[in-house]
């Protein structure tokens, strides 16, 4: 396969966003992924309407920083809890009841653990959607009219035309060499 | 495409949903409900009553602004009456969703995805009926947000000492996660619903909510880890959210109140209504939109089997609370374990064991748990002991403390059990129309339940 990264298509075809392949089953999009992976293309993505174990892998796709951007709001959280409850009962509103320290640490273990939890659980919802690059009105990948499915019941494996090895036909015949279901190009 | 009768092979009990079906089906039968289902004249005539209902308590509020709270029925020492049981109830309610979306997920009890979605919405309505209870109680409703800490010109702030100032983040810390929790759920459902929406209007408020989802494996990625973090996070939660309602009575030195029990009973109770109010909803509503493929009889024997678990373990409370009673030596204890069962509010207490305690105990023979009739009416018994239960806590115990001069008797008025029934109108109202603009099931959580969803190793290409 190493012989298609040298003919290189000169003219880049810039109205086309890639090259969408449509399959019938998870079990034959996972294999298509791998395939298309191996073969020495990068940017592609793979689309299916529930997730599936091994498809984020099979693309080349293997950390998310989802965990990452929990685990600081997390921590953001516990620390500015603590730290607005003890400037409160100590410093700017400090009320001396039966003699009893203002510093009581355990009675602001509450909320430092339900703000933790507040901004921990905000964040894995905004992060995961920020990461995610949505909300995304529009993308060139509704312009086929078959990818309404890929929220019911198909799959879809598209090559997008950034990879430096895509060329519109060499990729369109390596893509009908995994017998998909069908083979449509994405306009940008 | 594999064939779709298989079950898998590790699961031989009954399968979570019935066979036969494809990921198209599944799609259609759910969304449909949403999108091609012509409004019924008994959705109508339903939805006119509810929202009746919910009038009822928009007028017992607004009367309730005027008047202030002399209006109900709470007096001294009974100063916390209707407001506070009612809260407590609805809370209690409201533990069933995140507890089956979030424990349920983390212990990969894959039925809970058949029932997850509307337990997460009733467990959202049912907070804001429990909310709106401690707001209207404080007297002056239109100063609630003094609860919260922010700068202001009378340089006050919380007291973070009180179980009240507790209970206000708690109980909003759960109401925020738990949306999140629903909507995040949502939004690959919303995006089925988009591309198959047949007007306009109806796919752009879809589209919008959906945000663009388009399915990308990167984006599956991040979501499965988001959402594993989310119930990771909301399991320990939903435990604290009742322990820290329980401490408003633990951290006082009522008789009755003043237990260490109370935390985990209080837990046990809320789980218990809140399985009771999903079966209450459940059984009409696979009947009502022929859900029976995905709501099958084991998910409802399940619940049942939860609820009487739980059940034993309020059972259990309660025993211990009398033995406690007994064994402590302490006269206020004891009398207060008499007061329960000689005083005035003793057909309370009577009516409490039947319902909670003694008539669930029927869940043991399989009849009655496969039983839809049946359950549906166990369920609504236990919904009926729990608010029981938490009328003796509140009421009894404050009826009569330590000191005879101060004892007092609480009697509810008009306006206590039209706010009552008005919260429940404004639940009913919220779910009737939830039932009508949302897949009340996880589409996309029920097509990973089905054989053809999983993808095995071997087919894989070789490295």
């Amino acid at each position: 396969m190493s012989d298609v990264s040298v003919y290189e298509s000169p003219i880049h075809d810039s109205s086309s966003y890639g090259l969408m392949a449509e399959f019938d089953s998870a079990q034959e999009l996972v294999a298509a992924a791998h395939k298309t992976h191996e073969a020495g293309y990068q940017k592609m993505d793979a689309y299916s309407p529930f997730p599936i174990e091994g498809l984020a892998e099979a693309i080349g796709f293997h950390k998310n920083r989802v965990a990452l951007v929990v685990l600081i709001g997390g921590i953001v959280g516990l620390l500015s809890a603590y730290a607005l409850q003890y400037w409160v009962a100590v410093i700017t509103y400090p009320v001396n009841i039966g003699g009893r320290p203002l510093h009581s640490w355990p009675s602001f273990i509450i909320v430092t653990f339900e703000l933790t939890i507040l901004f921990a659980g905000v964040s894995s919802a905004v992060g995961m959607l920020a990461l995610n690059g949505l909300p995304m009105p529009y993308h060139p990948v509704f312009n086929v009219p078959e990818f309404a499915k890929a929220s019911e019941n198909k799959f879809f494996l598209v090559v997008f035309s950034s990879d430096p090895k895509y060329d519109a036909a060499r990729t369109r015949l390596f893509l009908s060499g995994l017998a998909p279901r069908m083979i449509a190009e994405v306009p940008s | 495409m594999a064939t779709n009768t298989q079950i898998p092979v590790a699961d031989r009990r009954v399968p979570v949903i019935a066979p036969g079906h494809t990921f198209s089906t599944i799609t259609e039968k759910i969304s449909n409900i949403v999108l091609k289902r012509p409004i019924s004249l008994g959705w109508i005539l339903g939805f006119l009553i509810v929202f009746g209902m919910m009038n009822m308590l928009m007028v017992a509020l607004g009367y309730l602004f005027i008047k202030g709270t002399g209006i109900w029925g709470i007096n001294i020492p009974i100063g916390w009456g209707f407001a506070i049981v009612n809260f407590v109830w609805w809370i209690g309610i409201g533990h069933a969703g995140t507890l089956i979306s979030a424990i349920l997920a983390l212990l990969r009890q894959t039925w809970r995805n058949s029932i997850n979605r509307f337990a997460e919405a009733m467990t959202l309505f049912a907070v804001a009926c429990a909310g709106i209870f401690p707001l209207a109680h404080t007297g002056r409703p239109w100063l609630a947000y003094w609860l919260f800490p922010y700068p202001n010109t009378m340089n006050y702030w919380p007291n973070f000492r009180s179980p009240l100032v507790w209970d206000v983040f708690a109980v909003s810390t759960y109401f925020t996660i738990s949306l999140v929790f629903w909507f995040v759920g949502l939004i690959p459902d919303f995006a089925s619903l988009r591309d198959r929406a047949e007007s306009v209007w109806v796919q752009r408020i879809y589209g919008l909510l959906a945000m663009g989802w388009r399915g990308s494996a990167r984006h599956w990625h991040r979501y499965e880890t988001a959402y594993l973090l989310l119930a990771g996070l909301a399991t320990p939660l939903v435990l604290s959210v009742h322990t820290v309602v329980s401490f408003d009575f633990a951290v006082g030195i009522v008789p009755g109140w003043h237990t260490t029990i109370f935390p985990p009973y209080f837990v046990a109770g809320a789980i218990y209504s809140g399985f009771a109010m999903v079966l209450c909803l459940a059984i009409p509503i696979r009947a009502i939109y022929g859900l029976q493929d995905f709501i099958t009889m084991r998910h409802l024997e399940t619940s049942a089997k939860v609820m009487l678990a739980t059940g034993l373990i309020v059972a259990y409370g309660y025993g211990m609370e009398a033995f406690m009673g007994w064994y402590s030596g302490n006269q206020f204890d004891s009398f207060l374990l008499w007061n329960r069962l000689h005083g005035p509010y003793r057909f309370v207490y009577a009516a409490l064991l039947a319902c909670n305690i003694f008539i669930p105990q029927v869940l043991w023979l399989k009849k009655f748990r496969v039983s839809t009739g049946w359950l549906w009416l166990i369920s609504f018994i236990v919904l009926v002991g729990m608010w029981l239960e938490r009328f003796i806590i509140v009421v009894v115990s404050l009826s009569r403390d330590f000191l005879t001069s101060s004892w007092g008797q609480y009697y509810p008025t008009k306006w206590d059990w039209m706010t009552f029934a008005g919260t429940i109108g404004l639940f009913l109202t919220a779910m009737w129309l939830f039932v009508r603009i949302l897949p009340m099931i996880s589409i996309f959580e029920l097509r990973t339940l089905l054989p053809e969803a999983q993808v095995h190793e071997a087919a894989e290409v070789k490295q």
